[in-house]
């Protein structure tokens, strides 16, 4: 059993290596480091000085493996619907997050933690949207659990 | 040789790892956070919390010290002076959607890539496909 009490010590000290990973980013890349930007940006595939978000997204599936392996709570994993709807979120996820300029990283860390406005906003927004779309699922029954 | 790749590895392995630990990538616990009118577990709220208050105190703290001075010879980026317009707007309403679908944001989808996981995998290129249609559609990331 996992109590409540851990979930909000582990979500707390998992944020703060996230922030310190975005810091780490943000002064050794030069540019901000949220994660739909650099991931759009590594699909130019324009190598050269470039190639760090290579080694950036290596680095993040080698860490996420470790906790995996080694952290009971992490390796929890609950799928929430249907591969069909995973597929159009994805594109959804993908087209807005770049549309928009960000995504939970960039707008709502490193945005909001510079002090930018427009971060808020989307960050509001994005948030509201995530809300309401889960209502609709638990309400209008368009959700088929998995 | 420069040890740039080599701490921007590192930072990308403090995401994951940060990512994992905070229960980011479980879409049920994501799931659970979005849904305030119903079984509401407001624990990821402390992710961002805990993000933003090392990042935030992180770059005031190095802005005083070191000015925009950043590593390696980069300038320290600033907050973007683009403006609060339509794009942005629309942009965030459609990520949030795809958000609350699916219980991922990008971060989560490309760190379950670890454990092959199938949402995973049909997630992350769905994604590149989004990204792509806004860059071809809208000029997205052109620069």
């Amino acid at each position: 059993m996992i109590l409540p009490e851990h979930n909000f010590v582990h979500a707390f000290l998992g944020g703060t290596l996230i922030g310190l990973a975005s810091l780490i980013g943000l002064l050794a890349s030069g540019t901000i480091p949220g994660i739909s930007g650099l991931f759009s940006r590594l699909l130019r595939l324009q190598g050269g000085a470039g190639g760090w978000r290579l080694l950036f997204f290596a680095g993040l599936i080698g860490g996420a493996a470790l906790l995996f392996a080694t952290v009971d709570s992490a390796a929890i994993y609950r799928p929430v619907r249907s591969i069909a709807w995973i597929g159009a979120a994805g594109v959804l996820v993908g087209f807005g997050t770049r549309l928009g300029g960000g995504c939970t990283s960039g707008h709502g860390i490193c945005g909001i933690g510079l002090g930018s406005v427009r971060s808020i906003v989307a960050t509001v927004v994005f948030m509201g949207a995530g809300v309401v779309t889960v209502w609709v699922f638990h309400n209008i029954g368009l959700a088929v659990p998995r | 040789m420069s040890t740039r790749p080599l701490v921007l590895f590192a930072a990308g392995g403090l995401f994951g790892a940060g990512l994992a630990l905070s229960g980011m990538t479980d879409p049920g616990r994501v799931v659970g956070f979005l849904d305030v009118t119903g079984a509401w577990d407001p624990s990821l709220a402390f992710v961002m919390g805990g993000a933003l208050a090392v990042f935030g105190v992180g770059a005031l703290a190095w802005r005083k010290l070191h000015g925009a001075k950043g590593l390696y010879g980069s300038t320290v980026p600033t907050r973007s002076t683009e403006p609060i317009d339509a794009r942005l707007i629309i942009g965030a309403l459609v990520f949030g959607v795809g958000w609350g679908i699916s219980g991922f944001c990008p971060g989560p989808a490309i760190a379950n890539l670890a454990w092959a996981r199938t949402d995973a995998l049909v997630f992350v290129p769905a994604m590149a496909v989004g990204a792509i249609l806004a860059r071809i559609g809208f000029g997205a990331d052109r620069e």
